[in-house]
């Protein structure tokens, strides 16, 4: 299992300025939810944007300190028009 | 590994839509498998699947061949699209529609 202040700091450092919100699946600390939003995404198909949060916590997924993993991403854009 | 990237490489490249999954299509043995299942079957088109479980060779090699981690990886017309949060969005965004009608030749 991860803390959600671990899964942020990491991801911070990989894409700074990134909003990010998260959520505990099961309650177990290991099946996340993430929603991340960064102006490192612009331009960039879904494929990608993914790819770079994957690689920022590659460690932790293959020790499996993070089992799961449901992503989504968005430009600030993006974010925005959810009303977020 | 490298007999089994040519395997996955022959499978991709000759199935228009091919999933691999954990367990079977009807009988999914993970969340994510089931759902990208269920997103394909909504629309009536034909695909193929590989069930990672059966295999541990295919269930790494498939990893390394997109470089992607995780299971279920959705492939359409030889390309990788994605796993199951990206299947979902782009079904939600009504991009999936497209893609798989031009791969298998169904009319939109």
């Amino acid at each position: 299992m991860i803390t959600p202040e671990e899964i942020k700091s990491t991801l911070e450092k990989a894409l700074p300025g990134a909003i990010i919100e998260m959520q505990d699946l099961t309650g177990g600390g290991d099946h996340w939810q993430l929603y991340v939003v960064s102006s490192a995404f612009e331009g960039k198909g879904l494929i990608e944007q993914h790819r770079m949060v994957n690689e920022a916590l590659k460690e932790e997924m293959a020790d499996q300190r993070i089992h799961a993993l449901a992503l989504k991403t968005y430009t600030p854009a993006q974010w925005e028009k959810l009303g977020s | 590994m490298a007999d089994v990237l040519k395997d996955i490489d022959e499978k991709v490249k000759s199935n228009k839509v091919m999933l691999y999954m954990k367990g079977t299509p009807d009988f999914p043995q993970c969340g994510f498998s089931a759902h990208t299942v269920e997103i394909l079957r909504s629309y009536g088109v034909p695909f193929a699947t590989e069930d990672v479980l059966a295999d541990p060779a295919v269930r790494e090699g498939i990893k390394r061949y997109s470089n992607w981690p995780t299971i279920p990886q959705v492939y359409i017309d030889g390309k990788f699209v994605g796993g199951c949060d990206i299947v979902h969005e782009l079904h939600e965004r009504g991009e999936l529609e497209p893609m798989l009608k031009a791969a298998t030749g169904k009319k939109a």
